[in-house]
Protein backbone atom coordinates (compact mmCIF):
# COMPACT_ATOMS: atom_id res chain seq x y z
CA UNK A 1 0.00 0.00 0.00
CA UNK A 2 1.39 3.36 -1.06
CA UNK A 3 1.88 5.88 1.73
CA UNK A 4 0.09 9.23 1.57
CA UNK A 5 2.56 12.04 0.73
CA UNK A 6 2.83 14.97 3.10
CA UNK A 7 0.20 17.65 2.52
CA UNK A 8 -1.90 15.32 0.39
CA UNK A 9 -5.66 15.66 1.02
CA UNK A 10 -7.21 12.21 0.87
CA UNK A 11 -10.99 11.85 1.26
CA UNK A 12 -12.06 9.64 4.14
CA UNK A 13 -12.94 6.17 2.87
CA UNK A 14 -12.44 4.60 6.26
CA UNK A 15 -16.07 3.75 6.90
CA UNK A 16 -16.25 0.85 9.28
CA UNK A 17 -12.52 0.47 9.74
CA UNK A 18 -12.04 4.12 10.67
CA UNK A 19 -14.81 3.95 13.23
CA UNK A 20 -13.27 0.81 14.70
CA UNK A 21 -9.90 2.42 15.08
CA UNK A 22 -11.19 5.00 17.58
CA UNK A 23 -9.11 4.64 20.72
CA UNK A 24 -11.69 3.55 23.27
CA UNK A 25 -9.17 3.54 26.09
CA UNK A 26 -9.15 7.33 26.10
CA UNK A 27 -12.93 7.57 26.30
CA UNK A 28 -14.12 8.08 29.83
CA UNK A 29 -17.84 7.65 29.13
CA UNK A 30 -18.97 4.16 28.20
CA UNK A 31 -21.42 4.16 25.31
CA UNK A 32 -23.88 1.51 24.20
CA UNK A 33 -23.05 -0.93 26.97
CA UNK A 34 -19.35 -0.76 26.22
CA UNK A 35 -19.80 -1.30 22.49
CA UNK A 36 -16.72 -0.04 20.70
CA UNK A 37 -17.07 -1.53 17.22
CA UNK A 38 -17.75 0.14 13.89
CA UNK A 39 -20.55 2.67 13.47
CA UNK A 40 -23.94 0.98 13.42
CA UNK A 41 -27.39 2.22 12.46
CA UNK A 42 -30.70 0.63 13.36
CA UNK A 43 -33.89 1.73 11.62
CA UNK A 44 -37.20 0.74 13.14
CA UNK A 45 -39.83 0.88 10.39
CA UNK A 46 -43.28 0.92 11.94
CA UNK A 47 -45.49 2.42 9.21
CA UNK A 48 -46.94 0.80 6.11
CA UNK A 49 -47.92 3.90 4.15
CA UNK A 50 -46.00 4.42 0.92
CA UNK A 51 -44.66 7.79 2.03
CA UNK A 52 -43.52 6.35 5.36
CA UNK A 53 -41.77 3.36 3.78
CA UNK A 54 -39.27 5.39 1.82
CA UNK A 55 -37.47 7.34 4.59
CA UNK A 56 -36.17 4.11 6.14
CA UNK A 57 -35.25 2.57 2.79
CA UNK A 58 -33.38 5.66 1.64
CA UNK A 59 -31.50 6.16 4.90
CA UNK A 60 -30.61 2.47 5.11
CA UNK A 61 -29.23 2.50 1.59
CA UNK A 62 -27.27 5.69 2.17
CA UNK A 63 -25.77 4.37 5.39
CA UNK A 64 -24.74 1.07 3.79
CA UNK A 65 -23.02 3.04 1.03
CA UNK A 66 -21.03 4.87 3.71
CA UNK A 67 -19.69 1.65 5.15
CA UNK A 68 -22.03 1.72 8.17
CA UNK A 69 -23.46 -1.53 9.52
CA UNK A 70 -27.24 -1.26 9.03
CA UNK A 71 -30.07 -3.24 10.58
CA UNK A 72 -33.72 -2.61 9.73
CA UNK A 73 -36.44 -3.84 12.06
CA UNK A 74 -39.93 -4.01 10.59
CA UNK A 75 -42.72 -3.84 13.14
CA UNK A 76 -46.48 -3.32 13.15
CA UNK A 77 -47.63 -1.76 9.87
CA UNK A 78 -44.01 -1.58 8.77
CA UNK A 79 -44.20 -5.32 8.17
CA UNK A 80 -46.16 -4.50 5.01
CA UNK A 81 -42.86 -3.22 3.57
CA UNK A 82 -41.31 -6.69 3.70
CA UNK A 83 -44.50 -8.67 3.03
CA UNK A 84 -44.38 -9.75 -0.62
CA UNK A 85 -48.19 -9.76 -0.75
CA UNK A 86 -48.41 -6.10 0.20
CA UNK A 87 -45.15 -4.30 -0.50
CA UNK A 88 -45.92 -3.71 -4.16
CA UNK A 89 -49.22 -2.09 -3.22
CA UNK A 90 -48.37 0.35 -0.45
CA UNK A 91 -50.56 3.45 -0.61
CA UNK A 92 -50.42 7.13 0.08
CA UNK A 93 -53.40 8.99 1.44
CA UNK A 94 -54.12 12.70 1.65
CA UNK A 95 -56.28 12.14 4.71
CA UNK A 96 -54.67 13.48 7.85
CA UNK A 97 -51.91 15.15 5.88
CA UNK A 98 -52.23 18.91 6.12
CA UNK A 99 -49.00 19.39 4.14
CA UNK A 100 -50.81 18.18 1.02
CA UNK A 101 -50.00 20.65 -1.71
CA UNK A 102 -48.95 20.12 -5.31
CA UNK A 103 -46.05 21.80 -7.06
CA UNK A 104 -47.82 21.45 -10.44
CA UNK A 105 -50.75 23.61 -9.32
CA UNK A 106 -48.37 26.56 -9.39
CA UNK A 107 -48.59 26.36 -13.19
CA UNK A 108 -52.31 27.16 -13.01
CA UNK A 109 -51.93 30.09 -10.70
CA UNK A 110 -48.81 31.34 -8.92
CA UNK A 111 -49.09 30.61 -5.20
CA UNK A 112 -51.37 27.60 -5.63
CA UNK A 113 -48.36 25.30 -5.24
CA UNK A 114 -48.39 26.17 -1.55
CA UNK A 115 -52.15 25.80 -1.12
CA UNK A 116 -52.97 23.05 1.34
CA UNK A 117 -55.79 20.93 -0.06
CA UNK A 118 -58.86 20.60 2.16
CA UNK A 119 -59.16 17.31 4.03
CA UNK A 120 -62.53 16.40 2.47
CA UNK A 121 -60.81 16.01 -0.89
CA UNK A 122 -58.89 13.05 0.46
CA UNK A 123 -62.18 11.29 1.17
CA UNK A 124 -63.41 11.43 -2.41
CA UNK A 125 -63.66 7.78 -3.58
CA UNK A 126 -60.57 6.86 -5.57
CA UNK A 127 -58.52 9.78 -4.26
CA UNK A 128 -56.09 7.53 -2.39
CA UNK A 129 -55.45 5.61 -5.60
CA UNK A 130 -54.84 8.81 -7.55
CA UNK A 131 -52.52 10.20 -4.85
CA UNK A 132 -50.65 6.88 -4.70
CA UNK A 133 -50.17 6.76 -8.47
CA UNK A 134 -48.90 10.32 -8.47
CA UNK A 135 -46.40 9.57 -5.74
CA UNK A 136 -45.22 6.42 -7.57
CA UNK A 137 -44.59 8.52 -10.64
CA UNK A 138 -42.70 11.23 -8.74
CA UNK A 139 -40.52 8.60 -7.06
CA UNK A 140 -39.81 6.82 -10.36
CA UNK A 141 -38.96 10.15 -12.03
CA UNK A 142 -36.16 10.57 -9.49
CA UNK A 143 -34.74 7.15 -10.43
CA UNK A 144 -35.68 5.76 -7.03
CA UNK A 145 -36.70 2.09 -7.11
CA UNK A 146 -40.08 0.64 -6.13
CA UNK A 147 -40.33 -0.83 -2.64
CA UNK A 148 -39.71 -4.51 -3.61
CA UNK A 149 -36.78 -3.50 -5.82
CA UNK A 150 -35.42 -1.29 -3.07
CA UNK A 151 -35.30 -4.29 -0.72
CA UNK A 152 -33.18 -6.17 -3.29
CA UNK A 153 -30.86 -3.17 -3.51
CA UNK A 154 -30.53 -3.00 0.29
CA UNK A 155 -29.80 -6.71 0.38
CA UNK A 156 -27.04 -6.31 -2.21
CA UNK A 157 -25.62 -3.43 -0.17
CA UNK A 158 -25.38 -5.69 2.87
CA UNK A 159 -28.26 -4.27 4.95
CA UNK A 160 -29.67 -6.78 7.46
CA UNK A 161 -33.45 -6.91 7.70
CA UNK A 162 -35.54 -8.36 10.50
CA UNK A 163 -39.26 -8.84 11.10
CA UNK A 164 -40.85 -8.26 14.49
CA UNK A 165 -42.06 -11.51 16.11
CA UNK A 166 -45.11 -10.06 17.85
CA UNK A 167 -46.35 -8.16 14.80
CA UNK A 168 -45.65 -11.19 12.61
CA UNK A 169 -47.82 -13.38 14.86
CA UNK A 170 -50.47 -10.71 15.32
CA UNK A 171 -50.87 -10.22 11.55
CA UNK A 172 -50.86 -14.02 11.09
CA UNK A 173 -48.08 -13.76 8.54
CA UNK A 174 -46.24 -16.76 7.17
CA UNK A 175 -42.50 -16.96 6.47
CA UNK A 176 -43.16 -17.60 2.79
CA UNK A 177 -44.65 -14.12 2.46
CA UNK A 178 -41.53 -12.39 3.72
CA UNK A 179 -39.17 -10.84 1.20
CA UNK A 180 -36.26 -13.28 0.84
CA UNK A 181 -33.76 -10.69 2.09
CA UNK A 182 -35.35 -10.72 5.55
CA UNK A 183 -32.93 -12.61 7.81
CA UNK A 184 -35.44 -13.72 10.37
CA UNK A 185 -38.36 -13.05 12.67
CA UNK A 186 -36.98 -11.85 15.98
CA UNK A 187 -38.28 -10.82 19.39
CA UNK A 188 -37.91 -7.48 21.13
CA UNK A 189 -35.14 -8.93 23.30
CA UNK A 190 -33.22 -10.15 20.23
CA UNK A 191 -33.61 -6.65 18.88
CA UNK A 192 -32.03 -5.21 22.04
CA UNK A 193 -28.97 -7.36 21.45
CA UNK A 194 -28.51 -6.46 17.82
CA UNK A 195 -29.06 -2.76 18.46
CA UNK A 196 -26.32 -2.55 21.08
CA UNK A 197 -24.19 0.50 20.43
CA UNK A 198 -26.24 1.52 17.39
CA UNK A 199 -27.72 4.85 16.49
CA UNK A 200 -31.43 4.10 16.39
CA UNK A 201 -34.17 5.80 14.41
CA UNK A 202 -37.86 5.07 14.89
CA UNK A 203 -39.81 5.74 11.72
CA UNK B 1 -8.22 25.80 -4.09
CA UNK B 2 -5.87 23.15 -2.65
CA UNK B 3 -3.97 20.77 -4.88
CA UNK B 4 -2.46 17.34 -4.41
CA UNK B 5 0.90 16.19 -5.69
CA UNK B 6 2.00 12.61 -6.07
CA UNK B 7 5.00 11.55 -8.14
CA UNK B 8 4.88 13.68 -11.30
CA UNK B 9 1.14 14.40 -11.00
CA UNK B 10 -0.45 17.53 -9.56
CA UNK B 11 -4.23 17.94 -9.51
CA UNK B 12 -6.68 20.41 -7.97
CA UNK B 13 -8.97 19.09 -5.26
CA UNK B 14 -11.76 20.41 -3.05
CA UNK B 15 -11.41 20.65 0.73
CA UNK B 16 -12.33 16.97 1.09
CA UNK B 17 -9.75 15.85 -1.45
CA UNK B 18 -12.00 15.05 -4.43
CA UNK B 19 -10.91 16.07 -7.93
CA UNK B 20 -12.30 19.36 -9.17
CA UNK B 21 -11.07 18.96 -12.74
CA UNK B 22 -11.63 15.61 -14.41
CA UNK B 23 -9.07 16.45 -17.09
CA UNK B 24 -6.27 16.29 -14.52
CA UNK B 25 -6.96 12.58 -14.04
CA UNK B 26 -5.13 9.80 -15.85
CA UNK B 27 -5.06 6.02 -15.66
CA UNK B 28 -1.56 5.71 -14.16
CA UNK B 29 -2.59 8.30 -11.54
CA UNK B 30 -5.68 6.25 -10.72
CA UNK B 31 -3.46 3.19 -10.19
CA UNK B 32 -1.40 5.15 -7.67
CA UNK B 33 -4.45 6.49 -5.85
CA UNK B 34 -5.96 3.00 -5.72
CA UNK B 35 -2.89 1.75 -3.96
CA UNK B 36 -3.14 4.65 -1.53
CA UNK B 37 -6.75 3.91 -0.55
CA UNK B 38 -5.95 0.26 0.01
CA UNK B 39 -7.33 -1.35 -3.14
CA UNK B 40 -4.01 -2.35 -4.61
CA UNK B 41 -4.04 -3.53 -8.19
CA UNK B 42 -6.98 -2.32 -10.30
CA UNK B 43 -8.46 -5.29 -12.16
CA UNK B 44 -10.58 -5.25 -15.31
CA UNK B 45 -13.67 -5.31 -13.10
CA UNK B 46 -12.49 -2.19 -11.27
CA UNK B 47 -11.72 -0.47 -14.55
CA UNK B 48 -15.13 -1.30 -16.04
CA UNK B 49 -16.80 0.51 -13.15
CA UNK B 50 -14.44 3.50 -13.25
CA UNK B 51 -14.76 3.89 -17.02
CA UNK B 52 -18.53 3.74 -16.82
CA UNK B 53 -18.48 6.44 -14.15
CA UNK B 54 -16.35 8.72 -16.28
CA UNK B 55 -18.38 8.13 -19.44
CA UNK B 56 -21.66 8.68 -17.63
CA UNK B 57 -20.43 11.82 -15.89
CA UNK B 58 -19.20 13.20 -19.22
CA UNK B 59 -22.72 12.74 -20.61
CA UNK B 60 -24.80 13.97 -17.68
CA UNK B 61 -22.41 16.24 -15.81
CA UNK B 62 -23.31 14.38 -12.62
CA UNK B 63 -21.37 11.57 -10.95
CA UNK B 64 -23.61 8.47 -11.02
CA UNK B 65 -24.84 6.93 -7.77
CA UNK B 66 -24.68 3.19 -7.02
CA UNK B 67 -28.32 2.92 -8.11
CA UNK B 68 -27.51 4.45 -11.46
CA UNK B 69 -24.51 2.14 -11.81
CA UNK B 70 -26.97 -0.70 -11.31
CA UNK B 71 -29.75 0.47 -13.63
CA UNK B 72 -27.76 2.17 -16.40
CA UNK B 73 -24.42 0.40 -16.17
CA UNK B 74 -25.86 -3.04 -15.33
CA UNK B 75 -23.31 -3.46 -12.54
CA UNK B 76 -23.95 -5.83 -9.67
CA UNK B 77 -24.19 -3.75 -6.48
CA UNK B 78 -22.90 -6.58 -4.31
CA UNK B 79 -19.83 -6.89 -6.52
CA UNK B 80 -19.19 -3.14 -6.35
CA UNK B 81 -19.20 -3.38 -2.56
CA UNK B 82 -16.61 -6.17 -2.84
CA UNK B 83 -14.42 -4.34 -5.35
CA UNK B 84 -14.53 -1.01 -3.52
CA UNK B 85 -15.14 -1.90 0.13
CA UNK B 86 -16.42 0.61 2.68
CA UNK B 87 -17.81 3.52 0.71
CA UNK B 88 -18.01 2.18 -2.86
CA UNK B 89 -19.63 5.17 -4.58
CA UNK B 90 -17.26 7.69 -3.03
CA UNK B 91 -14.23 5.53 -3.66
CA UNK B 92 -15.14 4.93 -7.30
CA UNK B 93 -15.79 8.60 -7.94
CA UNK B 94 -12.42 9.43 -6.38
CA UNK B 95 -10.51 6.88 -8.43
CA UNK B 96 -12.35 8.05 -11.56
CA UNK B 97 -11.25 11.64 -10.93
CA UNK B 98 -14.78 12.93 -10.37
CA UNK B 99 -16.64 14.82 -7.64
CA UNK B 100 -18.38 12.58 -5.11
CA UNK B 101 -21.96 11.60 -6.02
CA UNK B 102 -24.64 13.88 -4.61
CA UNK B 103 -27.78 11.84 -5.32
CA UNK B 104 -29.64 10.30 -2.36
CA UNK B 105 -30.34 6.98 -4.05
Amino acid sequence: MRTVPEGFILPSFGGASAAASVDVATQTMPSGGGYSGPRKLVLICSKGNLDMAYPGLILGNAAAGEGIEVHMFFTFWGLDIVNKKTNGKLQFTMVGNTAMHMADLGNLHPGLEHWSMPQWMGRIPGMTKIATNMMHKQIADLGVPTVPEFLDLLDAAGVKMWACRMSFDMMKMIEADLHPAVQGVISATDFMELSEGAQTLFI
Amino acid sequence: MPSNTIAEYTFAVNEEGFFTNREEWSEPLAEMLASMVGIGELTDAHWAALRFMRDDQAKTGVTPTLRRMQTQGKFDVKQLFTLFPGKPAKMMSYLAGLPKPVGCV
